[in-house]
């Protein structure tokens, strides 16, 4: 059986977790301490071994990204962080923010010296301003300690951070993007190559790496390679924090080693909530295809998911029971990706568009049965064709919930509409919420 | 209310010539001081635009025509390229907004759970739809994407401040509270609601003094750390293995990218090892396609 193990949430439950105060009792900057003391060489190496790979969905090796810079040309190397955290059902950056801001800017701090970085960034969606405060408050603490500024510590290095805060853009997610929109830009992505590690923000060699992955980089200079691969599968090291939300008894947040799977984190949600069963789930966010009940024991590693058909993502677990209808869930992913569709490329901004045409009629029971041959279709031609991830992202509810529901589609033809009762699937028709 | 614009029936936006007026100077003065805070966070200042649009915001409660000059004057941009990055972004109005704007989440996971009930709730009793302002220049009501607290379903954001596990009764007494002028609390965060000016000048970059209050973690978000203690679960322990080894590589340490035949001779930064890629050890599988929201990982 897999057991959780926090680490990265183990003080969120202190009155005061988002305090410098707190952080450093519980142990926090011994491990910027101790970089400090390593080779720069050593740090990357560390990370290559202890295999953590990019906690923001693609899975990239973190420290092999780290290894993409070219050599030191004399002129500024940037680190900057994705906090932009808007995948449909994605949580676990956010809350991580919010209670402990200062493990990120201690990652922020190792990541920098690992790579030679003098100013780092921190890209914040804008829509949360409570955890821009914490997030402000914590870099400022670390100032004032010492932990950021001239000369760290004694040991000659110096880092400024900033934190940014975007303005309310999807796509900023993806990493070009967020650099343009960096820049003082539209948030439109960029050709690659050249990649953001030659040519990255003001041109210059960047590393952009996740919340979640550097906020992690602490614990593998603290434990080491071999600890933190101890946790999770062979390929999909160490552990995550996986976000359960919709209809569970107990959504929330658990940090557990990657390679756990649904069946055992919903034994330990309180499985889904009173009198109904699963229907279908995101194993990463809206973007990643949907899986149903048949998929309860797959282990939730990069590996394992992509075999079984879908992506890890960001460990977004939206689960919907018997009385959602899937029709309308992915119509309404369609519209997000309609709306987020940055107009850069023609397959995604054409193609959404023409997707929420058709997902919206046959929600309501005004298609035909060949729309599901045209939504294949117009599928085809955007997955793989699209400028960024955004358009292949919109794809996937559609197919997939086609593959498995297929009958509902054509249920919603022959009834002349919607079969749900939308009331039924809300958390007030049961009214049975336990952590209300 | 201000007649600062009008939405024509297009959906085209034509900036009032009010918005053009000049600022007075004090204000003027007030914002180049603040803009010169912010330009100096960046080593290219055209990277304080958003920040500026976000100040602009605080001090005219819009995306002002005579906010975009300034910017643009400030950061040797055009005005059109100012306006080409104000018009991108949905937190960015380009019209009057109410004193707080109430963000009802129906994407898919919120709309499910209530969302969508939610919002007709709010939106019938109020009598405004989505980018709407009450008459009274309160409320400005808006259909908001996922917003990243999905273990709190349903979500309503109220001037970007979190309203978790939200009925249509409740967000609906939120939104009385806020007409008539009481303290309204977030479930997570500050002790109460700022206005939309103040929330601005936040996300502008300059603290409030707020930080401190409301609460570390909301309950869902302890849900799994509840319960690893209860059950007694911890992660493995560190060990005590004081020493980090760059171990398994054959890399002598210190010896820069070390690997013979490296490509950079000359260099002390570390490089991967030629030909080294993703998928021919670590991962097979990252050829896949990145979900954007998440991409650069």
């Amino acid at each position: 059986m897999t057991t959780l193990t926090p680490i990265l949430s183990a003080t969120w439950d202190d009155p005061r977790s988002w305090t410098l105060e707190t952080y450093e009792r519980a142990g926090g900057y011994a491990a910027l301490k101790k970089a400090l003391g390593m080779s720069k060489e050593d740090l990357v190496q560390l990370t290559k071994d202890s295999g953590l790979r990019g906690r923001g969905g693609a899975g990239f090796p973190t420290g092999m990204k780290w290894g993409f810079l070219p050599p030191p040309d004399g002129g500024p190397r940037y680190l900057v962080v994705n906090a932009d955290e808007s995948e449909p059902g994605t949580c676990k950056d956010i809350p991580l923010m919010m209670a402990n801001p200062q493990v990120l800017i201690e990652g922020v701090a190792i990541t920098s010296f690992a790579i030679g970085c003098d100013h780092a960034f921190i890209y914040l969606r804008g829509e949360v301003v409570h955890v821009y405060r914490r997030l402000l408050r914590a870099v400022e603490e670390a100032y004032a300690a010492g932990h950021l500024g001239k000369d760290i510590h004694g040991s000659g290095f110096n880092l400024d951070v900033t934190v940014h805060a975007g303005a309310g853009a999807y796509i900023c997610g993806e990493e070009t993007a967020l650099l343009d929109s960096l820049e003082g830009r539209r948030g439109q992505p960029r050709l690659k190559p050249p990649f953001p590690a030659v040519a990255g923000l003001y041109a210059r060699p960047t590393v952009v790496n996740n919340v979640e992955s550097i906020a992690s980089v602490p614990s593998i200079v603290s434990g080491g390679a071999d600890w933190f691969g101890g946790m999770g599968t062979e390929k999909s090291k160490g552990y995550g924090i996986f976000s359960l939300s919709g209809h569970v008894t107990r959504p929330g947040q658990y940090e557990a080693p990657l390679g756990i799977t649904l069946r055992e984190l919903l034994d330990m949600a309180g499985g889904i909530r009173n009198g109904h069963e699963l229907k279908f789930w995101t194993p990463g966010g809206s973007s990643t295809p949907l899986f149903t009940q048949e998929h309860l024991d797959v282990p939730l590693d990069f590996e394992s998911v992509g075999a079984a058909g879908s992506m890890l993502g960001t460990r977004a677990l939206q689960i919907f029971d018997e009385t959602t209808c899937v029709v309308r869930a992915v119509d309404r992913w369609t519209d997000f990706y309609k709306h987020e569709s940055c107009g850069k490329c023609t397959p995604c901004r054409e193609g959404t568009w023409w997707l929420k045409q058709i997902m919206g009629r046959l929600e309501h029971g005004q298609g035909t049965e060949e729309d599901l041959d045209k939504l294949l279709d117009i599928c085809d031609n955007v997955l793989g064709r699209a400028f960024c991830a955004l358009g292949d992202g919109a794809t996937s509810p559609i197919t997939s919930s086609i593959k498995y529901f297929r009958d509902e589609y054509v249920a919603h033809l022959t009834q002349g509409g919607c079969p749900f009762d939308r009331d039924a699937a809300t958390v007030f028709a049961t009214n049975q919420k336990v952590n209300a | 209310m201000e007649n600062y614009g009008e939405q024509t029936a297009s959906g085209y936006f034509r900036v009032a010539q009010e918005s053009k007026e000049p600022y007075a100077p004090e204000v003027e003065a007030q914002f180049q001081a603040d803009a010169e805070q912010i330009i100096a966070r960046y080593p290219q200042k055209r990277s304080a635009l958003l920040p500026m649009l976000h100040l602009v915001q605080s001090v005219d409660g819009y995306v002002t025509g005579r906010g975009i000059a300034l910017c643009a004057e400030l950061l040797e941009l055009t005005e059109a390229e100012v306006s080409g990055v104000a018009t991108f972004y949905t937190q960015y109005k380009r019209h009057p907004n109410g004193d707080y704007t109430v963000g009802v989440c129906t994407n898919t996971l919120c709309a499910v759970m209530g969302g969508d009930k939610i919002w007709d709730t709010v939106s019938e009793r109020l009598g405004i739809g989505h980018d709407e302002t009450t008459e009274d220049g309160k409320i400005t009501l808006e259909r908001v994407e996922c917003n990243a607290a999905c273990d709190f379903a349903p979500v309503v954001m109220a001037n970007w401040e979190f309203f978790d596990n939200q009925t249509p009764e409740s967000t609906l007494q939120m939104v009385e509270d806020l007409r008539a002028g009481k303290d309204v609390r977030p479930t997570r965060g500050p002790d109460k609601v700022a206005t939309f000016k103040e929330t601005s000048r936040v996300l502008a970059g300059f603290l409030d003094g707020h930080a401190d209050e409301g609460v570390g973690a909301g309950p869902a978000s302890l849900e799994g750390l509840k319960l690893a203690k209860e059950r007694g679960w911890t992660a493995p322990a560190m060990g005590g293995t004081s020493d980090v080894q760059p171990e398994g590589s054959g890399a002598p340490a210190g010896a820069g990218a070390g690997q013979p035949g490296e490509e950079h001779s000359s260099t002390d930064t570390p490089a991967n090892a030629p030909g080294e890629k993703p998928g021919t050890d670590a991962s097979d599988s990252t050829q896949q396609p990145a979900t954007p929201g998440e991409k650069g990982n």
